[in-house]
């Protein structure tokens, strides 16, 4: 099996978990959505600057194939943007679920709501 | 070193707002102060930007003296300075009114965020590079988060949990779409991936048309393009308002992006695509408006729609069209912002209320406040006397030529006039209907004249465009040349010896 199966079924999984969990209707399983999409991304820009081995990113005397530089950059970037937004959706939903009462992405309460302890509420 | 200002309009809101970040707790005037200073600012700075703009071709100008395509470019041209215009007068008018009405009071950190969410989007304007552009598209999202929730409220957070996941898928396509056209043209420079798009060989173009739908759908996710727009009224009407009516400018940062990209880089096949869900989120959008039962939601979709009248001009990809477009775009995002603060003082000067539509009694200021809803209703249905006549005119005379002639025609003509219905009826409920409670002269003590000061500052603006509309109009045409002329571009870029420029 390649390693270019490998990494673009890796993707697709990640991929598909994702969409499913983004469209579920609780804030907890869309957060886990969107962080493995985020890693599903990750490895999509990591798999941009074709994927090949023991090659020099910048320079290396004598050497003539080198391997791409810049998706890695790229992905440092969208690591610490993914990570941060990723927090703030938790912080996000956590506030709304203390001030609404529901965890519903939508706000509608449910016949049987899971009432947050007014009393631990700061 | 003149094209070192270039970088002016980024490095002024992030000092400022850094400065504003040490004046949170005492002497807070100090940082409303710094705030707007620096909004009138950034006028006077986007007006040199223009000037330098009209004298010459696109300018750009490379961050760190990394030469283009490996570092990053700021590019100067006739459509980023009027972009930059705008958004400096809209953020002036805002930045005065939130400070005038208290609402930078109501949270720690409103000017910080004001000034960081300005930064995000002059830098999606000015940026020459497509990663750089989703990093302040993220500027600009994560400061967006912090200004939606600003007062908080349960309504708010709900929404905000909606606006914010809604715009982490947004980004993810964004990732994806770069990541594809970085795949197969090597390159982020927008004008090294035109030259780059143009000499693909046939087997790529799949792959190409693929990355540019995805990155067309994200900006029309900003631009709250059907069936992508559901997220915005939920959004813009729990939001305060004054917050909303800057954030009228974000829906054209979409519209921008969509304008930048597409003809220097994929070509108007992307038009066909576009130009329907454009038509069809003009009629959501109106519809919306007559249906909406409170004010916010009210200019919530009054903002979709005008929008969506903005997209089906820039869909034909036709440099007429785009003209037209382009002298619409400054229009309908005053009209939308001056909706907003009016509904604003009218939510301020009429407590009891809230924004709902309903007949009241009278309240102090409600003469001031329905010429004021009169001028914003007229500007964004586009009736004269204001420029939005002037501009849907435009418009429809740019459409003659499209095969989509009479469908362009039809919705633009009965969603205004659905707009005029819906408005009306609005107005006439809240400020000629008389409730049947008796007048409670004590709750209605909230009028505060100076507080309308930038509503009216919007409103001369708005005159200010129509009495210069020729001026206007030849900007626009010729704005629209300079996009169509992609060598141009790729020159000022990439220097006059680069593969592509004599193109």
């Amino acid at each position: 099996m390649s390693i270019e199966f490998l990494v673009a079924s890796a993707i697709a999984v990640l991929t598909a978990a994702g969409i499913y969990l983004a469209l579920r209707g609780r804030t907890f399983p869309v957060v886990l959505g969107l962080a493995m999409l985020s890693y599903a991304i990750n490895l999509f820009l990591f798999a941009i600057g074709r994927l090949t081995v023991n090659r020099p990113p910048l320079y290396e005397k004598g050497v003539t194939d080198y391997a791409d530089p810049l998706p890695q950059a790229l992905v440092l970037t969208a690591i610490v943007i993914s990570f941060a937004m990723t927090a703030l959706a938790v912080v996000l939903s956590l506030r709304s679920f203390l001030e609404t009462g529901t965890d519903q992405v939508d706000g509608i309460v449910e016949a049987d709501p899971p009432q947050p302890d007014r009393e631990a509420a700061p | 070193m003149i094209d070192a200002l270039i970088a002016a309009p980024l490095l002024l809101p992030a000092f400022a707002g850094t400065a504003t970040l040490l004046f949170r707790r005492r002497r807070r005037w100090i940082g409303a102060a710094i705030s707007v200073g620096s909004a009138a600012g950034l006028v006077l700075l986007a007006m040199i930007l223009m000037g330098q703009a009209i004298a010459g071709g696109p300018t750009a100008y490379a961050l760190g003296n990394w030469p283009a395509p490996f570092g990053i470019v700021l590019v100067l041209d006739r459509l980023a300075a009027l972009m930059l215009l705008l958004t400096a007068v809209l953020g002036f008018a805002v930045a005065a009114h939130a400070t005038l009405t208290g609402l930078d009071r109501k949270g720690w950190h409103f000017h910080p965020l004001f000034q960081f969410q300005l930064l995000g989007i002059n830098g999606a304007f000015l940026t020459g590079d497509l990663f750089n552009l989703f990093v302040f598209f993220e500027v600009l999202l994560i400061a967006s988060y912090g200004l939606m929730l600003h007062g908080q409220g349960a309504q708010r957070l709900t929404a905000g949990v909606q606006y914010v996941i809604v715009n982490l898928i947004g980004s993810t396509l964004f990732l994806i779409a770069l990541g594809l056209l970085y795949g197969i043209t090597g390159t982020l420079n927008m004008a090294d991936m035109a030259v780059r798009a143009a000499a693909l060989p046939p087997a790529d173009m799949g792959l190409l048309r693929a990355g540019g739908l995805l990155l067309v759908t994200v900006f029309a996710l900003k631009a709250a393009l059907a069936p992508l727009h559901l997220w915005l009224p939920r959004t813009y009407g729990s939001t305060a308002p004054a917050v909303a009516a800057l954030f009228a400018i974000m829906t054209k940062v979409g519209a921008y992006a969509i304008i930048r990209t597409v003809p220097l880089i994929f070509g108007d096949w992307v038009g066909q695509l576009l130009l329907p869900a454009a038509l069809v989120a003009m009629l959501l959008g109106f519809v919306g408006l007559l249906a909406a039962r409170g004010l916010r939601d009210m200019a919530a979709f009054g903002l979709i729609g005008s929008t969506a009248t903005l997209l089906v001009a820039i869909a034909q990809f036709d440099q007429r069209a785009m003209a037209a477009a382009l002298f619409y775009l400054p229009h309908t995002t005053l009209a939308a912002a001056l909706l907003f603060l009016t509904i604003d003082l009218v939510i301020r000067w009429r407590p009891a209320e809230g924004d709902s539509i309903v007949p009241t009694s009278a309240f102090a200021g409600q003469g001031r406040l329905s010429l004021l809803f009169l001028a914003a209703a007229v500007a964004l249905a586009g009736l004269p006397p204001l420029s939005g006549f002037i501009g849907k005119l435009l418009i429809l005379q740019a459409s003659l030529t499209s095969p989509y002639v009479i469908a362009i025609w039809a919705l633009v003509l009965g969603t205004s006039l659905l707009a005029v219905v819906g408005m009306a009826r609005a107005g006439t409920t809240v400020f000629w209907k008389q409730g049947s409670c008796p007048p409670t002269s004590k709750n209605r003590t909230a009028f505060r004249a100076i507080e309308a000061l930038p509503a009216f500052f919007l409103l001369a603006m708005l005159g200010v465009l129509t009495v210069a509309a020729g001026p206007a109009t030849a900007y626009a045409d010729a704005t629209s040349r300079q996009l169509f002329d992609v060598p141009a571009y790729v020159r000022a870029v990439l220097g006059s010896d680069a593969p592509g420029a004599a193109r």
